[in-house]
């Protein structure tokens, strides 16, 4: 495990089932594009490793930091616009500056770190419902500030951005499987960086942070900074999204980062669950089938659309499960009788989660 | 390494730079506007007052109708501790619903009714139709959704985020009524023909609209009346002393459950009553939700959450920067910077958040 002093518990019956489920799937998506569907390579799955990275940010920020951030969606586009201003050249919008595409991806992620540095430093002293206030401004603000300002975007955003990836990612939509297991890799990594991150002593802090603020800062901890660091930690996660996002879908405007990409980002936390950040991917996974399946469906009796469907799916498991689907699994867990695996996750999940500033 | 011995405490600078910031960003945005502002549109305020006292106007009059939805917000949240995420959809449909009573008594048909044919009443009756049909809304979302979870706020959120989303969905569907228009389009009322005019101020040859300065006096109004009822009568009594103390007010025999309902529902009526005003002043299309949304938060977190006075200060300081920074910004070759607004709105928050975390008038929770 990790250099430090962290002493993990035995593995319970429950990790075990987990673990054999996890590697089983992680075998399966390894061989997948080999016999699978091109739609389900270049569609489906890249689409929800790449939202999962972005949910697994937020996940990570609510489950371990109090802090529920709707701001997360923003610093992906922010990512993502960053990497199509600096890669395109030519007559495109934006600045098409035209810079080496690995170059551009590291500067991309680099800015958006630096802007998470700056809106967590902001919301820092906020926990809870009011960190949800303060970082849905940011969200606001960014969406208005790439439809206005027309020399990084402008309201129908840049394209180009897929011509312009690296060798080793090549050409998105004649080779996906390339990008299918790059976005399979990050999404492993992001995972696997969020669980050693939480085990460390600035991890257990954060937790500590988490659950009673007021005495951690007694005990002389820096509350403000954990909160700061943990979102600039998310925010370098979203970055990773955000150019993931870029190569797959080669266009970044302004209705992706709105108020509804937002929210849909949220829905996909909740729909895998608030509380543990394997959730984050199998929300994706959820948030993307329904979407592919249930988007050219009309509602019965009260009309609209997909979001119809969403939003009362998203009540539903608010109100039924507050923990979403890892949530339901701990349950059904539990209420199958085997109870030595119960950890203190579940006190993380939403609804329960009592953090307030 | 020892520490170097000086009389400068840099830690001290540091507590206060915040302060000093937010001062100095203050005292130099005042000089910029008032002496200064070279190459914009509107040049310094001593140079041109006509244009410093339309902007100072049109700041005033959008603070009235900020005010007017973002107390509904705050009242709330005040009580219930419920962010009600669906504020902005309520305001939407309330426009919508505006809109509808105002053609169907003008005989409209779809087309925008000139306010030559809309009297006092055209307008004032979609309003309180709209402010009833939310207030009913609200009355059955606080009923069936919130009222079993009280404390759970990240929960309680969630369900109002899923509510505005269904909202939101629906009103795109649905609204216009009217087959001839596409469903999802913009639309606005017009304001009664007495007050969609311009009056002379006297003041640097100002000519302003009536209809701004009615909107100033609506939210003045309402401001005034939601003072009176908090803290003039038995009901505004109960919900104050539930702000402060929920469990303490209930133990004493105050039904609270009354409380909560009563105050959901007037707080879902003002935001209604914003969208009628904002139908008028602007129009409503399918994104005024999420704006409508951001403006209410931005001024609650400004002013601090609660707060009848932190919410007046609030909408004044984020109505006014959002103008001035219009009207102020340099627009050099005309590629810059007037577009850069809502970084201002960003650094008005960062400001207030960096020296009060509860905002200008809330109190430490």
């Amino acid at each position: 495990m990790s250099p430090f002093a962290w002493h993990p518990r035995p593995m319970s019956e429950k990790n075990l089932v987990e673990l054999v489920i996890g590697v089983t799937l992680l075998l399966f998506l390894a061989v997948f594009p080999v016999f699978g569907v091109g739609y389900w390579v270049s569609f489906v799955l890249t689409q929800t490793f790449l939202i999962g990275i972005a949910a697994a940010s937020l996940v990570f920020l609510t489950a371990y930091g109090g802090m529920v951030s709707l701001a997360q969606t923003a610093l992906y586009g922010i990512s993502a616009f960053a990497l199509g201003n600096m890669v395109t050249k030519g007559a495109v919008k934006g600045l098409h500056l035209g810079l080496d595409p690995w170059l551009a991806v590291v500067l991309a992620i680099a800015i958006t770190t630096a802007i998470g540095l700056v809106f967590g430093a902001v919301a820092s002293r906020s926990a809870g419902i009011y960190f949800l206030m303060i970082t849905l401004t940011y969200a606001v603000i960014a969406f208005t500030f790439f439809g206005q300002v027309t020399q990084v975007s402008g309201f129908s955003g840049i394209a180009g951005i897929a011509d312009r990836t690296p060798a080793l990612v090549g050409d998105p939509v004649t080779q996906p499987n390339r990008l299918y297991y790059i976005a399979l890799v990050t999404a492993l990594v992001v995972y696997f960086a969020i669980r050693h991150v939480v085990r460390t002593p600035f991890g257990i802090s954060l937790q500590g942070v988490r659950d009673d603020p007021v005495r951690m800062g007694s005990l002389g901890y820096n509350v403000a900074l954990h909160r700061t660091l943990a979102f600039t930690f998310a925010a370098f996660i979203a970055s990773l999204a955000g150019v993931l996002y870029g190569w797959w879908n080669g266009v970044i405007a302004p209705d992706n980062v709105g108020l509804g990409a937002t929210v849909d980002l949220l829905i996909v936390a909740v729909i895998g669950g608030l509380g543990r950040v394997e959730g984050a991917w199998l929300g994706a996974f959820a948030f993307v089938v329904i979407n592919n399946y249930v988007r050219d469906v009309s509602v019965p009796v009260l009309g609209g659309s997909f979001n119809t469907v969403i939003g009362l799916i998203f009540l539903a498991i608010v109100i039924v499960s507050p923990s979403g689907l890892m949530g339901l699994w701990d349950r059904l867990w539990d209420a199958a009788g085997y109870r030595e695996g119960s950890g203190p996750r579940a006190a993380a999940a939403a609804g329960t989660a009592g953090p307030q500033a | 390494m020892r520490r170097a011995v000086s009389a400068f405490d840099w830690r001290l600078l540091v507590r206060r730079l915040p302060v000093g910031v937010a001062v100095g960003t203050t005292v130099f945005a005042l000089v910029w506007v008032l002496f200064w502002a070279p190459s914009t549109n509107f040049g310094p305020a001593i140079h041109s007052p006509a244009n410093f006292l339309i902007t100072l106007l049109n700041g005033l009059t959008l603070a009235a109708l900020m005010f007017i939805v973002a107390s509904g917000f705050s009242l709330i949240f005040g009580l219930m501790r419920v962010v009600n995420m669906a504020h902005g959809s309520f305001l939407l449909l309330g426009g919508y619903i505006a809109y509808e009573v105002q053609q169907s008594m003008t005989n409209g048909g779809g087309l925008t009714v000139f306010s030559s044919q809309v009297n006092a009443w055209d307008w004032l009756v979609p309003a309180i139709v709209a402010a009833a049909a939310i207030g009913g809304i609200g009355l059955v979302t606080q009923q069936v959704f919130l009222r079993w979870n009280m404390g759970q706020d990240l929960r309680q959120a969630l369900i109002t985020i899923a509510i505005s989303v269904i909202i939101a969905d629906q009103v795109v569907a649905h609204f216009p009524l009217e087959s001839s228009i596409e469903k999802g389009s913009a639309v606005n009322t017009s304001w009664p023909g007495a007050i969609d005019r311009l009056v002379n101020l006297h003041i640097a040859g100002v000519q302003y609209s009536v209809a701004r300065l009615t909107m100033l006096g609506l939210g003045v109004a309402v401001g005034i009346a939601l003072w009176l009822w908090l803290y003039r009568t038995k009901t505004g009594m109960v919900i104050r002393a539930g702000v402060d103390d929920r469990q303490m007010t209930s133990a004493l025999g105050v039904n609270i459950q009354v409380t909560f309902a009563i105050a959901f529902v007037v707080g879902a009526s003002l935001a209604a009553l914003g969208g009628a005003v904002f139908t008028s002043y602007a129009g409503v299309n399918p994104t005024t939700d999420g704006q409508w949304l951001l403006n209410s938060l931005v001024v609650v977190i400004v002013g601090g959450l609660g707060s009848i006075f932190g919410t007046v200060a609030g909408a004044l300081l984020y109505a006014l920067v959002y103008n001035f920074s219009i009207s102020y910004l340099p627009t050099t070759g005309g590629d810059c910077c007037g577009q850069y607004s809502p970084v201002l709105t960003f650094v008005l928050l960062a400001l207030v958040l960096a020296f009060r975390p509860q905002g200008l008038f809330g109190r430490p929770a």
